[in-house]
């Protein structure tokens, strides 16, 4: 995460091109090869951890998934069964991503620009969906939204009961991208640009979303992928129901119960393919809305 | 400096604490006493405590040592066939020793003994609230409108499927037809509010408020029961025993053969039922169990019990019958085509 907090924070700080020239690409002003021996031995590092880590295992669910032949990718999405669960999933992931668009960037907002009592707790528990097993973050919305619940919200076994276990399992992430950079980010700017007479609309779409933009955009990256991917907190709260609240995680243990297991990694590498189109969308929406400073 | 200097001493404190440690289980590893590895299903863990302690008690588990690993059957199998230790394995359904036997790492005779394999037993409750309100009696109660069933998922918990096996021994045993079952089996699909991963979240929903009807286990409702649940549970006239085998793998030592022998004897088998599991043998002295309906006759026999081997052909047929995915030229089980067609249904 701190990659792409780090990123995000150069992005904001490189100067706007002066106005009136067309932008220019970014011309690349380093040389190609800017490895001295202590940073070769930093990729080194940095390639091999990362290969044994994720490239290794994602090419074995990929291999795994293989063994069934192309086929196999096409039977398991052909199950009406699967189908219900893979939009279901992908639908619900999304619809909390654009939720922890709005209120994770709020929160980070009122964190960083507000003075208020209880704000450094505040700043604390927000990464406590983080810490908390997911299992027992379904038991405490289990009490708090099933029969019993206090507020009189009777979600449990819904699909509403999957939104709000995803909500809750992703909330910190965009929180914790755009916080950082909020707290680079100078109000002079946006005093200047006031003063110039640009109104609050004109310095949130050109001066704050421009810079804020990358840090969405890597903050809702993760939020979409840990949601598509959430087990835990779905497995007592949603009630599993075939074509009403059953994940694709589900699915995917009820394939491997029955042995199944090429069907799994088909389904499994398929939600990987869903992650790797979101994040490169994502990627590419930051991109432009960087530009259009 | 002298922040270093504890530094230093922690650090010396903790590897001195580290490699006191593996010298105590590697020193208990070299003796005589053999280690034996259990490998068994989740509820297993509180109701191995007292066996594991008689066990030692006994001339051939004197000087024996333990580690257990508990877990969701299918996964402590899977974990097993894919290279975890385990000596003895104990799970809550035959196909999980089967995969074993399949791996090479439990014997083709593993049945042949006085129990057929099986260590524990229990049989299909429902488990109901406090005063069986709704008063549900038998599996037909089950189907009434409006009455809302929680029965943990039979696709992806391997245990969960003696429920679903009970209600269609129910239709079937009584000399009903597969369609007759299928259409029962609809109507209490169509009940059923949740899912739940497995038997023990499945209790977690129900206790915690959500549901009539909890499809359960006799030594599940006993234990939560145990554990202070404001519920009842209702033997059903009709139901289906609930076996669950146990076996020593090929890296058991004599211990670890003693150790299974000593599951099925009456001694082990009265700390089983303390835990609410019915004896697989007969002369078990089963003092009075907590938890159970009546504390001092706590496994009553129900009218007809229906067995897996009777009833279905034994597991390896049912399995693929009931419960196949239809993945990878897998059957299309009874039961997933059932969900298919019910959830369709709901959702129109």
């Amino acid at each position: 995460m701190s990659s792409a907090l780090s990123g995000a924070t150069i992005d904001a700080a490189r100067p706007a091109p002066p106005e009136g020239r067309r932008p220019r690409r970014a011309r690349r002003t380093t040389p190609r090869n800017t490895l001295g021996r202590g940073a070769g031995l930093g990729l080194g590092i940095a390639m091999v951890w990362f290969s044994i880590l994720v490239l290794l295992p994602l090419s074995a669910v990929v291999a795994a998934a293989a063994e069934g032949g192309w086929g196999n990718y096409l039977d398991v999405l052909r199950n009406d069964q699967t189908w219900a669960a893979v939009t279901l999933t992908v639908g619900q992931a999304a619809l909390v991503t654009v939720i922890n668009i709005v209120v994770g960037t709020v929160i980070a907002w009122v964190l960083v620009r507000d003075r208020f009592w209880g704000k450094s707790l505040l700043d604390v528990i927000i990464d406590v969906p983080f810490a908390l097993p997911t299992i027992v973050a379904g038991l405490v919305l289990l009490s708090l939204y099933g029969p019993n619940s206090p507020m009189g919200v009777h979600w449990a076994f819904t699909p509403n009961a999957v939104t709000l276990a995803l909500a809750f399992v992703t909330l910190p992430f965009i929180v914790r991208t755009v916080q950082p950079v909020l707290e680079e980010l100078e109000t002079d700017v946006e005093e200047a640009a006031a003063s110039l007479g640009a109104g609050r609309l004109t310095i949130f779409r050109r001066i704050l979303l421009p810079s804020l933009t990358p840090a969405i955009a890597a903050g809702a990256a993760l939020s979409f992928a840990r949601a598509i991917s959430e087990y835990g907190s779905l497995v007592l709260l949603s009630g599993n129901k075939p074509f009403e609240t059953e994940v694709v995680s589900v699915r995917v243990l009820t394939f491997i119960e029955n042995g199944s297991n090429a069907s799994a990694a088909a389904l499994a590498s398929i939600m990987l393919f869903v992650a790797l189109v979101v994040i490169v969308a994502l990627d590419l929406v930051q991109r432009r809305v960087a530009r259009r400073w | 400096m002298k922040k270093i200097k504890i530094a230093v001493a922690t650090i010396a404190t903790g590897v001195l604490a580290l490699t006191g440690c593996g010298s105590t289980s590697g020193g208990s590893d070299s003796g005589d006493g053999e280690t034996i590895n259990i490998n068994a299903f989740s509820v297993m863990e509180a109701a191995n405590e007292p066996v594991i302690e008689d066990f030692q008690g006994t001339d051939a588990g004197a000087d024996t040592t333990f580690e257990t690993s508990y877990g969701a059957s299918g996964d402590q199998s899977r974990g097993v066939a894919d290279g975890n230790a385990a000596s003895v394995v104990h799970y809550s359904l035959e196909t999980d020793v089967t995969r074993l036997v399949d791996a090479g790492l439990v014997a083709e005779d593993w049945k042949d003994n006085a129990t057929n394999g099986i260590a524990t037993s229990s049989v299909v409750v429902f488990v109901v609230r406090k005063g069986n309100p709704e008063g549900i009696e038998g599996w037909d109660d089950l189907i009434e409108p409006g009455v809302e069933i929680i029965t943990p998922n039979p696709g992806s918990s391997g245990s969960a499927r003696w429920n679903i096996l009970a209600a269609w021994a129910h239709i079937v045993g009584a000399g009903g037809t597969e369609d007759d079952a299928k259409g029962f089996l609809t109507s209490l699909l169509g009940n059923t509010i949740a899912l739940p991963g497995s038997g023990r979240e499945a209790t977690t929903a129900f206790t915690d408020g959500s549901g009539d009807v909890l499809l359960s286990y006799e030594n599940e409702a006993i234990l939560a029961k145990q554990s202070g649940a404001d519920i009842d549970y209702v033997v059903p006239d009709d139901t289906l025993l609930i076996e669950n085998p146990a076996a020593a793998t090929t890296d058991a030592g004599e211990a670890g053969q003693a150790f299974l022998e000593f599951l099925t004897s009456p001694e082990a088998q009265a700390d089983y039922a303390q835990s609410g599991f019915r004896p697989v043998v007969d002369g078990v002295e089963i003092e009075d169990v907590e938890g159970a309906n009546d504390p001092a006759d706590p496994f009553p026999a129900p009218g007809t019990l229906y067995t897996i081997d009777d009833t279905f052909n034994g597991w390896a047929e049912a399995a693929d019958k009931f419960f196949g995915d239809g993945e990878e030229g897998n059957p299309l089980g009874i039961i997933t085509e059932l969900q298919q067609s019910t959830g369709k249904v709901g959702d129109e």
